[in-house]
């Protein structure tokens, strides 16, 4: 009882400068790595850099950009319509596909990848029997070519913009849509003027993701052999063993991702659209063709993003008669879970704590700190994994060693392949997935309710507990799914920072496809995808609408 | 409030760091003599493959073996992170240019053991002992027994004759094996002959390289190409999934240095906090006891000449391998990486 009143009385002389806290402590922890990573350009691999922009660096720039505006567009568009359809229409299986489209979502890039090669490759059976029907010189598009890569991509990614944007279509409900239809204009003309600028700020945070996930992967581009700007980064590390070299290229992406996001928040302006708790949330109800149209759609991506790659797996389980399950299994979903709802609370518990201080701090005054500590998501995983590994070992080496050498103990390892820094490595590399989501629902919130508590003598932490935290659920749920998902198939830093015996699902399913055992693969990644199910549903049970 | 505070943090920075220290292991476990001793192994070389035999090998020692698996860049970066505090005793990878990169940046130290010397040849062990073959694998020619006449084939080098314009498949030059390959057709051929090799693979694509072997081989099947360059050990994977396929392997430059082989290896890391049970482990992974199984789970050759390969890797055939100290594959990797993306292979 003594302790409070001094802790609360100091807490209240810091006024809202201490809302500053949470967002820089993410941003140092973000800085870690990234000053790792930035601190190799002391020293000029002029070699290397010469032979990339002699033979391929062209090449790669122009790979990337398609790729991220085909990525770009496939996301937005698939992702926004089928938001808007599940989350304002009423149509037969609606409900089911309500969840259903988070599904994609749950399985690995890779996956898809290898299945979109398998069944449309050259040795694949579509065009085997192709070949039968119209000859062997038949033409037939080419999966293994920028387009293919593009449609796996977008297959895999729009759930990002999906989950965010239906987050924000539900929060609107329909008040000034009728507003906007009242007043003349069609359905077509309120959509695009009305719905959709006031969920622009969920859309742009799901593409954003959706986008910073394609520059940073190599799983399918590398299944596709599409060489983007990632390969040059790896071909330095891994063909020149020029971990330096690869650095600097890993920060140039960095920069890009940096400068985009900042000219997106630029070019939003400071204009703030907030709107009420709406009581009209009537569905618009689709009837004959059109509802058949939708659902066949909402059928068709579910079908090829979901199914499809799910009978792959269980197929190839099938046939692999689930060789490779043993007892181990039960500690591999263990820790994959423990991991995964370890990272998840503290990443969004964070983000909450950030997106609130910028909000009671006005945008401009906390700008720079969460811009640095969403950064992490930007960076290729291994890259990420390495520069947080030796950041680590840094800090053991001249801060905990010196500390422990004081108190007469030998010198150890105590962050490097400790359970706190490989939980530490996902909230660093997952900030930015969780605060998309938290901030976009808190936008949405009118500011009055806070004053109007503030006035009543309501304390920041209690209006933050009483007042955001319900109205946030959406967002919340969404941040902390997303979040759980990526972290249960993160592999990079899982690998590299995990301590012993800490293997999850992801590292086996690594195992296998490092040496093109896809098969095998197969049984792991299905646990995983599995087991990503009963989050997804619950988190729609939670933010459906009423 | 202050003093409080300076009086708290030190004790709970200590508390934490004792506590904190029991998970941790290694140097303070040297106080405890009677202790088991532990063996720590960071592996490229994956689970399944190694797990079997540290399994024996604690049975038959009571010595416990740890290990970590991911990719060997990382594998390398972490030890060489963590310096004089890793809990590695031994590394283990595959490709002869990854071991070489790791003692190149002194990661391993030098290991004298009789033992190590009997076992593996010399063209298979580092020049300064820092690393052996635990494990070696031929990258040669598969073809079409439908549309090939092994008469047709020779050497690698003449697979970029006009003979195969259209009939070639290749995986992705990204992947070390192919790298090492080109390495060691710099070291004999030198590099401009070398480079006008690989252009002429190039030209004679049917398609873009594939991702992995497996793919490639399967594009054979279907007919897109006629001959490929693969693992030894993928051709058996795959013939063992489908023993029917009509592929079938083909043992290049017998007339002259020979088929190119890599290798799988081990060695002792420079700071291992058990370098004496370490040495024991590899010492016994490459007896007569581990080889045969080793080599086995992955369909490869021991790296051991005194072990027979398994049946089914034996039924392949004999063929005369490149001796050439597979070292050369590290030494000229980077110079294979520039020279494959000078030819445009991707």
């Amino acid at each position: 009882m003594s302790a409070a009143p001094p802790r609360a009385a100091i807490l209240a002389r810091l006024g809202p400068a201490r809302w500053h806290a949470p967002a820089w402590l993410m941003a140092a922890l973000v800085l870690l790595p990234v000053t790792v990573i930035a601190l190799s350009w002391t020293n000029a691999q002029t070699e290397i850099w010469q032979h990339l922009i002699e033979t391929q660096l062209g090449r790669l720039l122009k790979n990337t950009l398609v790729l991220m505006l085909g990525v770009g567009i496939g996301t937005v568009v698939l992702g926004v319509s089928l938001a808007w359809f599940t989350a304002t229409c009423e149509f037969p299986g609606r409900r089911w596909f309500d969840w259903a489209l988070m599904l994609p979502l749950a399985i690995p890039t890779y996956v898809v990848a290898f299945v979109a090669l398998g069944l449309l490759g050259f040795s694949g059976p579509l065009q085997t029997q192709w070949r039968q029907w119209f000859g062997a010189g038949a033409w037939f598009p080419d999966i293994r070519s920028a387009g293919g890569v593009i449609l796996v991509m977008t297959l895999v990614l729009y759930p990002y913009v999906y989950m965010l944007a239906r987050s924000a279509f539900v929060a609107q409900g329909r008040g000034l849509m009728d507003a906007s239809r009242l007043l003349g204009a069609g359905p077509l003309a309120s959509f695009f003027r009305v719905a959709l600028p006031m969920a622009r700020p969920a859309i742009v945070a799901g593409t954003a993701l959706a986008l910073m996930e394609s520059l940073a992967d190599f799983g399918a581009v590398a299944i596709f052999n599409y060489d983007t700007f990632t390969t040059a980064i790896y071909k330095s590390w891994f063909g020149f063993f020029n971990l330096q070299a690869a650095a600097q290229l890993a920060s140039l992406l960095l920069l890009f991702v940096a400068l985009a996001l900042y000219a997106e928040q630029r070019a939003r302006g400071s204009g703030r659209i907030h709107q009420q708790a709406q009581r009209n949330r009537e569905a618009y109800r689709l009837r004959g063709w059109r509802a058949l149209l939708v659902s066949v759609y909402c059928g068709c991506v579910v079908l090829l993003a979901f199914v499809v790659p799910l009978l792959q797996l269980l197929w190839w389980v099938v046939e692999q008669r689930a060789a490779g399950f043993d007892a181990r299994y039960a500690a591999l979903i263990g820790h994959t879970f423990t991991l995964a709802g370890l990272a998840a609370l503290i990443t969004v518990v964070m983000a909450v704590l950030v997106a609130f201080g910028q909000r009671l701090l006005g945008r401009r005054r906390s700008a720079l700190s969460v811009r640095l500590a969403g950064l992490g998501y930007a960076l290729p995983g291994s890259v990420l994994a390495v520069g947080i590994l030796l950041a680590f070992a840094f800090i053991d080496r001249q801060l905990i060693n010196p500390l422990r050498d004081v108190f007469g103990l030998a010198p150890t390892q105590w962050l490097v392949g400790s359970l706190g820094a490989l939980v530490l490595a996902y909230v660093i590399r997952f900030f930015s997935v969780a605060m998309g989501p938290v901030q976009s629902g808190l936008e949405r919130i009118k500011p009055n309710f806070q004053e109007a508590a503030q006035t009543l003598g309501a304390s920041q932490l209690r209006v933050l507990r009483r007042i955001y935290l319900p109205l946030l659920t959406p967002g919340l749920l969404t941040a902390m799914l997303l979040v759980l998902v990526d972290v249960m198939k993160e592999m990079p830093a899982t690998l590299l920072l995990r301590p012993f015996g800490w293997d999850t699902l992801a590292v086996r399913v690594y195992e296998m496809t490092s040496e093109g055992e896809w098969q095998r693969a197969a049984l792991p990644a299905l646990t995983l995808v599995l087991l990503s199910i009963p989050p997804v549903i619950i988190m729609v049970r939670k933010s459906r609408r009423r | 409030m202050n003093n409080v505070f300076k009086l708290f943090l030190p004790a709970a920075a200590a508390a934490l760091l004792a506590a904190c220290s029991d998970t941790g292991d290694g140097p303070e476990s040297g106080a405890e003599p009677a202790q088991q001793p532990v063996v720590t192994v960071y592996s490229s070389r994956k689970e399944h493959l190694i797990k079997p035999l540290f399994d024996r090998y604690s049975e038959d020692t009571g010595v416990e073996v740890r290990y970590i698996t991911d990719a060997a860049g990382p594998l390398l970066a972490r030890l060489q992170a963590e310096g004089e505090t890793t809990p590695a005793d031994m590394l283990m990878t595959v490709d002869a240019g990854n071991l070489w990169q790791a003692s190149q940046q002194g990661a391993l130290q030098p290991v004298e053991s009789a033992a190590l010397d009997a076992s593996i040849p010399q063209h298979l062990r580092a020049a300064d002992n820092t690393w052996v073959s635990l494990s070696v694998r031929a990258r040669t020619i598969v073809y079409s027994t439908e549309r090939v006449d092994p008469q047709q084939l020779s050497t690698y080098e003449e697979l970029a004759g006009d003979q195969w314009q259209g009939r070639l498949c290749l995986r992705t030059s990204k992947k070390v094996y192919n790298q090492s390959l080109v390495a060691t057709m710099i070291n004999t051929l030198g590099e401009a002959r070398t480079e006008e090799i690989v252009s002429g693979w190039v030209d004679n694509l049917a398609t873009a390289p594939y991702p992995n072997d497996t793919t490639t081989m399967e594009a054979i099947v279907a007919g897109q190409c006629d001959v490929a360059i693969v693992n030894t050990y993928y051709f058996g994977r795959l013939k063992k999934q489908q023993p029917e396929l009509p592929l079938a392997l083909f043992w290049p430059n017998q007339g002259d240095r020979g088929v190119h082989i890599n290798v799988s290896g081990a060695g002792i890391t420079r700071h291992a906090k058990q370098p004496q049970e370490a040495i024991k482990l590899l010492e016994w992974l490459a007896g007569p006891q581990a080889q045969g199984k080793f080599a086995e789970l992955n369909k490869e050759y021991p790296a051991n000449p005194a072990i027979d390969p398994s049946a089914e890797v034996a039924s392949w055939g004999e063929f005369k391998a490149d001796d050439i100290n597979v070292e050369a594959a590290g030494r000229l990797q980077a110079a294979a990486v520039k020279l494959m993306d000078r030819a445009n292979y991707r």
